[in-house]
């Protein structure tokens, strides 16, 4: 019986996937690609990671699903410019090549991989115990992979800045996205005053259960931004100036105070990011609780978009 | 006991699919936005709400349950919004052909 | 019992997988926000099935997450939606 869901999981999947490439109309691909996104987190239960599944239904499904259809409503207008456009035909047999020789490859590579993959699984699982932490994704996350961490953090901070670098010279400082209305008595605005505090809530939880259990800062920070923009969208609160000193102070926190614990590392535990002995785990909630507010702040302004209003 | 709740759970669950199946069935066979939006609702509020009910008696602790209550009541409240959001766009795109 | 819920799992999944062809045919956007939203309800459905069937842990709190963010989408279509901006003010 499982064997029968995880089939025909992937069929929907390989099919979502194929109507998303497909599809001429932008919207219809983006709708393709929510669907996609919410079958995805089924699968990775399936695979038993829960924490990738909430990662892939807040991010992969939520947000993004939501980024892209803004996206897509602002191309509307040129879309049936781009749809009448056609490419010659060697510029398609030339992207058809391209495709075919990257699918070939990638499929070589999967199938050259050795059986029993490598793997460090037995080390990590037995070290776990050194870092205190509960759930081995947050150990690996933030104690033995903390360097990918940390550039991670950095990562999603300058896709902030590359957002913020498509304003134009005028606006720039100014507030991002567009001013919201709506009727205060509303379907909309009542939705943004009830959902905001359980989604609050439940980002926090989701973030505090993650040195345990599945969650943890990404799956937290993205629920809490989500909130915050839902509030936006509604008319009931306003993004803030990105010139403000306090917005690029909160935003720089959480990895300034990740790579400040990193540097003592160097001179307590004689390695960039090394945790003295007995301190690993208060160590790794001062970053995990650094980053949090950070990250969220960083996500919601980055679906906020450029500034394309001057602040007032 | 533990019969009568496996029974509780398998008719419960049941009767959620069945109405997960009238609400795709709807979606597909009626004929505008707006009475497929209708048929939608069915499945979103009382196919989920039958599922939780019928999957209560085999949760873990009051917590798991209460979670598992607070996921339909989110669904209920997100169901409703959207009906109303998505009506809307349909009317307006009704309005303007 | 385990096998009961995967069952169910896989015809609640089934189910709203038909629905997604209102994705393909439309004819509206309306109506593929329509079968995004019952995929959203019936993945939420089918999570719940398959986390009691299997015991894992934590798949509640992934049912919480996708119910949060389920009419996310929707108050992003609705916003942008051809006309928003007329109708912006959210009047009925």
């Amino acid at each position: 019986m499982t064997d029968a869901i995880n089939c025909g999981l992937a069929i929907l999947i390989l099919a979502l996937a194929a109507w998303t490439i497909v599809a001429r109309d932008t919207f219809s691909a983006v709708v393709g690609f929510v669907a996609y996104g919410l079958l995805l987190a089924l699968v990775w239960v399936q695979l038993h990671g829960v924490d990738v599944a909430l990662t892939e239904a807040a991010l992969g499904s939520g947000l993004t699903g939501a980024l892209l259809l803004y996206a897509a409503a602002r191309l509307r207008a040129t879309e049936r410019e781009a749809r009448a456009e056609r490419p010659g035909l060697p510029t398609r047999v030339a992207a058809a090549l391209v495709a075919a020789c990257v699918t070939v490859a990638l499929g070589i590579a999967v199938l050259a991989l050795p059986d029993p993959a490598p793997t460090l699984a037995p080390q990590t699982a037995a070290s776990i115990a050194t870092t205190g932490v509960g759930n081995p994704l947050t150990a690996v996350l933030v104690a033995f992979r903390a360097m990918d961490t940390l550039l991670e953090a950095i990562v999603v901070l300058f896709a902030l800045i590359g957002v913020w670098s498509l304003a134009p010279d005028r606006f720039w400082g100014g507030r991002p996205g567009t001013l919201h209305h709506s009727d205060p008595d509303g379907v909309l605005a009542y939705f943004a005053r009830v959902l905001p505090p359980i989604g609050v809530v439940v980002g926090v939880y989701i973030f505090w259960v993650g040195a345990d259990f599945p969650g943890g800062k990404f799956q937290g920070a993205t629920l809490l931004a989500a909130m915050w923009l839902l509030a936006v969208i509604a008319g009931l609160a306003d993004t803030p100036p990105i010139g403000r000193t306090w917005l690029r102070a909160a935003l720089v926190a959480g990895p300034v105070v990740f790579l400040a614990v990193g540097a003592a590392g160097v001179a307590f535990a004689g390695a960039f990011l090394g945790y003295p002995d007995g301190y690993a785990k208060p160590l790794i909630k001062v970053i995990e609780w650094a980053l949090f507010p950070s990250l969220a702040l960083t996500l919601a302004l980055i679906v906020a978009g450029a500034p394309q209003r001057s602040a007032p | 006991m533990s019969a009568a709740l496996d029974l509780f759970t398998i008719v419960a669950v049941s009767a959620g699919v069945v109405f997960f199946l009238a609400g795709t069935v709807g979606l597909l066979r009626f004929p505008d936005a707006l009475t497929r939006l209708h048929a939608l609702t069915k499945a979103d509020n009382l196919g989920l709400g039958l599922i939780v009910l019928g999957l209560l008696p085999r949760v873990d602790g009051v917590q798991a349950g209460l979670k598992l209550v607070a996921v339909w009541l989110l669904a209920l409240l997100a169901s409703a919004v959207a009906s109303q959001l998505i009506a809307r766009v349909a009317r307006r795109a009704g309005q303007s052909t | 019992m385990s096998a009961f819920l995967l069952a169910a799992a896989g015809c609640v999944l089934a189910t709203v997988a038909l629905g997604l062809v209102r994705i393909l045919r439309g004819p509206g956007d309306a109506e593929r926000m329509m079968a995004a939203q019952l995929l959203g309800s019936g993945g939420v459905a089918t999570l719940l099935l398959l986390g009691a069937a299997s015991g894992a842990s934590g798949v509640e709190d992934v049912a919480l997450t996708l119910a949060l963010l389920a009419a996310f989408a929707s108050v992003a279509f609705f916003k942008r939606a051809p006309g928003a901006a007329a109708d912006d003010a959210d009047r009925g």
